[in-house]
């Protein structure tokens, strides 16, 4: 006899006395798939939910917080943002190009569900080193994903970053973060209100990919086989979503729609009972109408599939003709698969037989919630003991072991292979600290930076999360945009491990922290737990991405690429001890992890994000000092812009203390920079100049020929 | 009947997918190998009984869609007779 | 008058908006038109704009050149009215046998998306027709299948006829193996006949100093000096 139903898909005994109680029976196979799939943790949140409630999440220009499809942030004139992230990491693990290629695809359909025309994505990646053959594989087939179904769909890719270590090599993360643009009355919201109206299946047709643990319901015994039966790979398909994203924002602008939901995780089961209980109303749903890809389909199948390119609108059965006739002018499949009814019970009928009738409002707000125990690692205290050491010589040749780190030298290997100019709205293009989107007719851009650093937060979850926010926050004002709004893919190891729940409840609090002290909302975020291969975790990686507005944003706006000979190279920001750890030089260099990463000073921060804003608008170069230091930070602007730098002794060149960037300053504008950053508060120092062919390090010189070839071929001398 | 299209890239016109996959097998030490071409294959299931007409149409179909006779070849199998 | 262009809209077109905005920049009454649309009457000239028409399945442009509007394109080429395809659009007009050659994947099978220069073979065509020989600009390429291919005689006939407009160089205006990203056959990056010229890289993106270049207008202005007076 083989384990209860339930325990096969993943349910604890507990949360299925629970499916009892409120079905008030035992539940038929169809509803234990829902149950099962809608409170598994992705779904849920579960471990994470009793956490993420300490984020603070208003400001006066939110306009949807936390909890939505996306977040929607308000950027004035009747313009609104939606922002999301999420992540596909066990996806690309598996099958690298389907796996971030479908990421994609489902990201760009939630910002799609709020309204909004999705303008942009941002591509977090962590992989193992580039030195393993199997790494080289998943980080080319994942990039290639991105590309072939990003560039197809015709969303410009913008940006993103990228780490590799070692824990990274079972369990790469990809995340994925997009931005939608709006006026304020495209808004829609995924509620299926209105008694009589009809839930229209839109896009591709329903297989049977990615069926998760309900797959085991498709065959009629229960054998010891059932466990081979692996949930299938997603396919993208990038010309659907295309036609599809057409589609709907066609029925948004002519009003056709009351409510509309993407199909993601638990496909129809999740999108049916979330417009309904969204709305205050029930469903009645009649599987034999959805247009199928497999015609030999179950109910549980068909209520878990995870088929792409599909979402379910609510529309009123006056504009039915007119919805059709949309989708059949877009090419895009549609069936009516259900009706809004009064009083809240989600009734699904398959072969004229009833497979599920419960509360619809139950999947999502009965579901468990649990406070798991926390634990302070072990060996923490032994890390924070160790002092990291100052560096002092062999500069030149630290510096240009960075330059090759393919985490640090030039990644235009992966930016020139997205499409990262489409719409005409990208004025800072990838690999600057921030990508910059200007709102075409407006004095309006809109900048993003995704920041992630999974060392500093092994060394200190709390202060690592803080500084990310502070350092994305930074990054986005270089480029002359105040900080407006935050979201977070929080990438953790096995929450049943106390020390990883300790760890992910520092986050939490470390992100917060820095969140307040800044004013920022945390709009939006996604939980990705159990990344962990052989029982080993990832480092703690919390991947945070900022918003920015900048208005009117600086014409021209800063650059890499503009120092020239002459130009002063000005440090802003405090300086204190040179901070060393979780640092590129501990990791490239040394080849150690350790020390404890100095605190975020608020109110320095502040005045820093503050100075970048005003000068931004007065000088070509603004730069944030973070991973490798001064020393790379500098090199990165002579690289680009051609010139030598010369950096004065005595500079912390690898030290990576927070709220620091660096400014090129042309001698003629020395005074109006002072006086912006007068009123900033920011302190400054002049810590050396643009000059000649070299980069000259204190006393130490490395050619900027070198250091640029090093630069430029850190990734292309490992991929081939 | 079933029939098989297979359609390959004319040898005059470069093929950087079939000059990569050479590489990448005599790189796996096949040095055995000379050129390789990559093409494409379309199975059709198609009404009709007689195989001289399907072959004349299926020919057609190769020259107007499922080949470019700028750049490829294409032959016609009948796999399976109705 | 203003003069009013058609751009073509399949389904998975992406560039359409971008290239109506840089010809509203020209000051063009430029507008979208549906592939199931039968009729360009009224229209002085017609873009087929960048993107991935029809998924690119099949092969690129393959599925496209059947849409209904292709039978008023290839009748605006034979009257002799402007036609110009970008990018997918070249590659559409290519499969349609409007232009000579096809577009095969790029030398090192990576997307190639930045910045290239390009050097005015050809003052002949309606895509270079206010240009100089020996222009060089600097405009954005953004394609997979990129890498222009034609037999070796329609090639010559193509040089010898003032056919091969464009051709990728570097920033010197120097044309080599090094200075060509996708492995384009002679470095071709644009070719004309009649009245009909097709480009891969996508002038409409460089029209605004902002966008890092605006090149792109040398191009684009050749295509709307070349229009002629709408007719209904």
């Amino acid at each position: 006899m083989s384990e209860p139903l339930h325990r096969q898909l993943g349910m604890t005994d507990d949360e299925y006395d629970h499916v009892v109680e409120i079905l008030e029976r035992e539940p038929l196979d169809a509803e234990l798939a829902m149950y099962s799939v809608m409170w598994s943790e992705h779904c849920s949140y579960k471990s994470s939910r009793v956490h993420l409630r300490r984020f603070p999440s208003d400001a006066p220009w939110v306009v949807v917080g936390p909890g939505e499809n996306a977040g929607v942030v308000d950027l004035g004139d009747g313009w609104l943002a939606a922002l999301r992230i999420e992540s596909h990491n066990h996806p690309s693990f598996v099958e690298p190009y389907q796996g971030a290629a479908t990421g994609v695809g489902g990201i760009l359909r939630d910002i799609l569900t709020m309204g909004a025309r999705p303008i942009a994505v941002w591509d977090p990646l962590r992989f193992g080193s580039l030195d393993d053959a199997h790494n080289r594989y998943l980080f080319d087939g994942v990039v290639k994903g991105i590309a072939g179904y990003g560039n197809a769909v015709g969303v410009p890719t913008v940006g993103g970053e990228i780490e590799f270590d070692d824990c990274y090599a079972g369990n790469p993360l990809v995340n994925v973060m997009c931005l939608g643009l709006m006026k304020r009355e495209q808004l829609v919201l995924s509620a299926a209100t209105g008694e009589d109206n009809l839930a229209v299946l839109l896009g591709n047709a329903t297989g049977r990919d990615g069926i998760g643990g309900a797959s085991i319901l498709a065959s009629a015994s229960f054998d010891e086989e059932s466990g081979a039966k692996r949930p299938s790979v997603q396919v993208g398909d990038p010309f659907e979503e295309k036609k599809l994203i057409e589609a709907c924002l066609e029925l948004f602008a002519r009003g056709l729609v009351v409510g509309i939901q993407d199909l993601g995780a638990a496909g129809i089961a999740c999108a049916t009972s979330e417009t309904a209980a969204n709305g205050g109303m029930g469903m009645n749903v009649d599987l034999d109408a959805v247009h199928l890809r497999e015609h030999d389909m179950t109910a549980p199948e068909m209520l878990m599939s995870e088929s792409q390119e599909r979402m379910l609108a609510i529309v009123r059965p006056a504009d039915l003709k007119a919805v059709l006739g949309v989708a059949d002018r877009w090419d895009v499949s549609a069936s009516i698969i259900g009706t809004v009814v009064p009083g809240g019970d989600l009734t699904i009928h398959h072969r004229g037989e009833l497979v599920a009738e419960i509360p619809a409002a139950s999947l999502s707000e009965d579901a468990p919630l649990y406070r798991r125990p926390l634990e302070r690692p072990a060996d923490l205290d032994a890390l924070w003991s160790e002092t990291p050491a100052v560096p002092t010589d062999d500069a030149a040749a630290s510096l240009l072991r960075l330059l090759d780190d393919p985490a640090i030298g030039d990644r235009s290997w992966i930016s020139e292979q997205y499409d990262h100019m489409l719409f005409l709205n990208t004025i800072v293009e990838p690999g600057h600290d921030a990508s910059l989107l200007r709102i075409k007719g407006t004095q309006k851009a809109l900048a993003v930076s995704t920041d992630g650093n999974g060392r500093r937060c092994r060394l200190d979850p709390r202060r690592g999360a803080a500084l990310l926010v502070w350092e994305a926050a930074l990054n986005v004002a270089v480029t002359g945009a105040r900080p407006i709004a935050v979201v977070d893919n929080l990438n953790f190891g096995n929450p049943e491990k106390p020390e990883i729940m300790w760890q992910f409840s520092e986050t939490v609090d470390g992100m917060s922290d820095a969140c307040r002290d800044l004013g920022l909302p945390v709009v939006g975020g996604n939980v990705s737990f159990y990344n962990e291969t052989d029982g080993i975790d990832i480092h703690p990686t919390p991947v945070v991405g900022v918003l920015g507005l900048a208005e009117p944003y600086p014409d021209p706006p800063p650059r890499l690429d503009r120092a020239e000979a002459g130009m002063a190279l000005w440090l802003v920001g405090p300086e204190g001890d040179p901070d060393l750890a979780g640092s590129a030089h501990q990791r490239v260099v040394e080849a150690r992890l350790e020390g404890r990463p100095a605190a975020p000073d608020p109110g320095a921060g502040r005045s820093v994000i503050e100075a970048a804003v005003v000068l931004a608008d007065v000088c070509p170069v603004l730069h944030d000092v973070s991973i490798g230091g001064i020393a790379v930070a500098a090199a990165e602007v002579a690289i680009r812009s051609g010139v030598g730098v010369q950096i004065d002794p005595g500079v912390d060149l690898f030290g990576e203390g927070p709220h620091r960037f660096l400014v090129a300053v042309p001698a003629d504008l020395a005074h109006d920079a002072i006086t912006a950053l007068g009123a900033s508060g920011a302190t400054h120092r002049v810590i050396g100049r643009f000059a000649g062919d070299e980069i000259v390090l204190g006393t130490e010189v490395v050619s900027l020929e070198e250091a640029a070839n090093t630069w430029r071929e850190a990734i292309p001398r490992r991929m081939g | 009947m079933k029939v098989r299209v297979e359609i390959t890239r004319r040898a005059s016109i470069s093929d950087p997918e079939g000059t990569t996959v050479a590489r990448g097998l005599r790189d796996l030490g096949y040095d055995e190998v000379g050129e390789v071409h990559m093409g494409r294959t379309i199975h059709l299931d198609i009404a009709g009984d007689d195989p001289d007409a399907v072959m004349d149409r299926v020919d057609e179909m190769c020259r107007r869609l499922l080949a470019n006779p700028v750049i490829e070849d294409y032959v016609i199998t009948v796999e399976e007779p109705a | 008058m203003t003069q009013r262009v058609a751009v073509v809209v399949f389904p998975g077109t992406n560039c359409e908006h971008d290239v109506v905005h840089a010809l509203d920049l020209l000051g063009v009454d430029a507008r979208l038109v549906f592939h199931k649309e039968t009729s360009l009457d009224g229209f002085a000239g017609v873009v087929l704009p960048g993107g991935f028409a029809h998924g690119d399945y099949l092969r690129t442009g393959a599925i496209a050149r059947f849409s209904p509007i292709m039978t008023e394109v290839a009748r605006f080429a034979e009257i002799g009215r402007p036609v110009l395809g970008i990018c997918n659009g070249f590659q559409i007009l290519c499969e349609a046998g409007l232009l000579p050659g096809a577009l095969v994947e790029n030398r090192d099978l990576r997307f190639v998306c930045r910045p290239i220069h390009l050097r005015v073979e050809s003052t002949g065509s309606v895509l270079t027709g206010s240009a100089a020989v020996g222009d060089v600009l600097e405009i954005p390429l953004n394609s997979y299948e990129g890498n222009y291919v034609a037999d070796t005689d329609v090639l010559d006939e193509l040089e010898r006829t003032g056919g091969v407009v464009l051709r990728y160089c570097d920033p010197g205006g120097d044309v080599s193996d090094a200075a060509n990203p996708n492995g384009a056959a002679r470095s071709i990056a644009g070719v004309a006949r009649g009245s009909v010229a097709g480009l891969m890289p996508h002038p409409e993106r460089a029209v605004e100093a902002i966008l890092g270049s605006a090149d792109g207008l040398s191009l684009l202005r050749s295509f709307v000096d070349s229009l002629t007076p709408s007719r209904v």
